[in-house]
């Protein structure tokens, strides 16, 4: 029981807002006492894991062309494209993500796509500036969840995609797992069933997405109404 | 190998050595030793990952925590293109600025599918185990090339318009990285067995429907807790997938795994944990809120869990 010290200091910690890199830090050591493990392992399987985890941070590398096209403007040409698609709105641009990132991953195209590539330059000036294009001037607060909704197409497109794919880490990971229980499953096997909840997956953030719209106008009207009354 | 996933790395401890000098110059940031020696800490462990020591690799990374901690990652001044400017560019350059964007998922792809089983010379182009990656580091040099000879920019600048991105991020940007580690220290002291034996203690273990959510929505919770549903997945499936719903009441062990581990992913949608997929992203947009993200993925995350608990009850039974 007490090996669960580590989790609680985690909740905790994230709640009183303390720095997260810290609390993840004091978290481990404690665990990693807790489970009686020599301090001196401690620091070693922090480096080696720090290591060994050094991919997570490779979106760094996209930094120096997402900053040169953005000081060239590259929002907004992305803006100023969308400007010229009638039938754009914010909902639908992210639902044609959404389903661009989900189809892909199921064919194991999971590097297509990302917050730092295509999320941050593409998807979300696009979608502010369809939203900005209907609407008008957007509040912040909209803006914000217009980004917040934009990054969300690109988890859910691709975690629910992803496991489509035969060949893709997780499936081999299960795979492997119950072969080691004696139980041989093929990966095509695995694959199959995750296809309802994939599909359910795309319906359910599509909708929200389609519904986003609505909100959108409601909070921009809101936003309007407010300024007047307080102009006047 | 002729390109390895050390040479990706060693390209990123160059580009975050370029951060932190320009981080030291920085007089506007009433923080700058510390910031610099942040990201300089930060490039020495893509640097000279050879050279130290694992237990010293721990240090530095303690290290980088406690400077966050103590608030010593802070923003400088990034003489900012203006708005006329770049609307300006936008006029001249016109879409041509979508093209190295593009190039970076497009040559990833290339890499990954058509490029991974090619060899010169006997040697393998790309690093086979960690292909996308290194795919991922090829097309981001020839992106920045293209980029800089359709905007005439400096490499400088694409150092000075990096560390502006970075800064914005801040911290955050080692967050995934952190805890990862944690998971390690996790795994090591057994955290997992202890959640598994809490929670099957908990359920009637006769009743079917019971076992099901008990497990998807473990795998959920577990998931939560390590941020990651991969870590979650061999534990819950050896505490209560297997032992309950396989073998007591003949579950379909493909069905369970392929909705089992779905199950997880909506837990990963909920949790600062997962910071890669929630957190960062949520700095890199310069959201106000570090939790945007999750706040508009959890009414998905609750429907779809929602759903994959009937899906699993309704189908793991059905199909032997």
């Amino acid at each position: 029981m007490l090996t669960l010290i580590g989790v609680v200091i985690v909740i905790v910690g994230f709640a009183l807002r303390f720095n997260p890199l810290l609390v993840v830090v004091v978290a481990g050591i404690a665990t990693g006492f807790a489970g009686n493990v020599p301090f001196e392992k401690i620091l070693v399987t922090f480096g080696d894991a720090f290591a060994r985890n050094r991919y997570l941070a490779l979106f760094i590398l996209t930094l120096p062309v997402i900053g040169l096209l953005e000081r060239n403007g590259l929002k907004e040409q992305s803006q100023n494209l969308i400007k010229k698609i009638e039938a754009a709105t914010a909902g639908r641009i992210m639902i044609l993500y959404l389903f661009i990132r989900e189809a892909a991953a199921a064919l194991g195209l999971t590097s297509l796509g990302g917050h730092a590539q295509m999320v941050r330059p593409l998807v979300a000036p696009m979608a502010e500036g369809a939203a900005e294009n209907k609407h008008g001037k957007l509040p912040e607060e909209t803006r914000n969840k217009i980004k917040a909704f934009a990054a969300s197409a690109d988890n859910v497109g691709v975690f629910f995609g992803e496991d489509i794919f035969i060949a893709f880490g997780a499936i081999l990971l299960m795979k492997g797992f119950f072969e080691q229980n004696g139980i041989i499953l093929e990966p095509l096997q695995i694959a199959v069933w995750g296809i309802p909840t994939a599909i359910a997956a795309f319906i359910i953030h599509a909708t929200r997405l389609y519904l986003l719209d609505r909100t959108i106008k409601h909070e921009v009207e809101m936003a309007g109404r407010r300024q007047e009354t307080s102009v006047s | 190998m002729i390109i390895s996933l050390s040479l990706v790395y060693y390209l990123t401890g160059i580009l975050l050595a370029g951060v932190a000098y320009l981080a030291f110059i920085d007089r506007s940031n009433p923080k700058r030793y510390l910031t610099s020696l942040f990201w300089g800490l930060y490039a020495a462990s893509f640097l000279f990952d050879k050279i130290i020591p694992p237990m010293y690799m721990g240090i530095l990374a303690i290290a980088m925590a406690v400077i966050a901690g103590i608030g010593g990652v802070r923003t400088g001044s990034y003489d900012q293109a203006g708005d006329e400017f770049r609307a300006a560019r936008a006029r001249l350059l016109g879409n041509k600025l979508f093209w190295p964007a593009l190039l970076i998922p497009l040559i990833t792809v290339i890499g990954t599918v058509g490029l991974k089983d090619v060899t010169i010379g006997g040697l393998a182009l790309l690093d086979k185990s960690n292909v996308t990656l290194v795919s991922l580091g090829v097309a981001c040099v020839f992106a920045v090339l293209l980029a800089m000879a359709q905007t005439k920019e400096t490499a400088v600048n694409s150092v000075k318009e990096s560390r502006r991105l970075l800064d914005s991020i801040g911290w955050a940007a080692v967050l995934p990285q952190m805890l990862a580690t944690l998971g390690g220290l996790f795994a090591i002291a057994g955290v997992g067995q202890t959640v598994a034996t809490l929670v099957s203690s908990a359920i009637p273990i006769d009743n079917r429907f019971a076992v099901v959510a008990a497990y998807a929505l473990g795998m959920a919770l577990f998931t939560m807790i390590m941020g990651n549903a991969f870590a979650a997945f061999p534990v819950m499936t050896a505490g209560i997938g297997l032992p309950l719903i396989v073998n007591l009441h003949g579950g379909n062990p493909a069905v369970l795994a392929a909705i089992g581990m779905f199950s997880g992913y909506c837990g990963t949608l909920m949790t600062p944990m997962a910071a890669n997929f929630n957190i960062v992203p949520a700095a890199l947009l310069d959201l106000p809120d570090k939790n945007g993200v999750i706040k508009v993925q959890i009414p998905t995350a609750l429907i779809l869990l929602t759903v994959n608990v009937f899906l699993m009850y309704f189908l793991v039974f059905a199909f032997k």
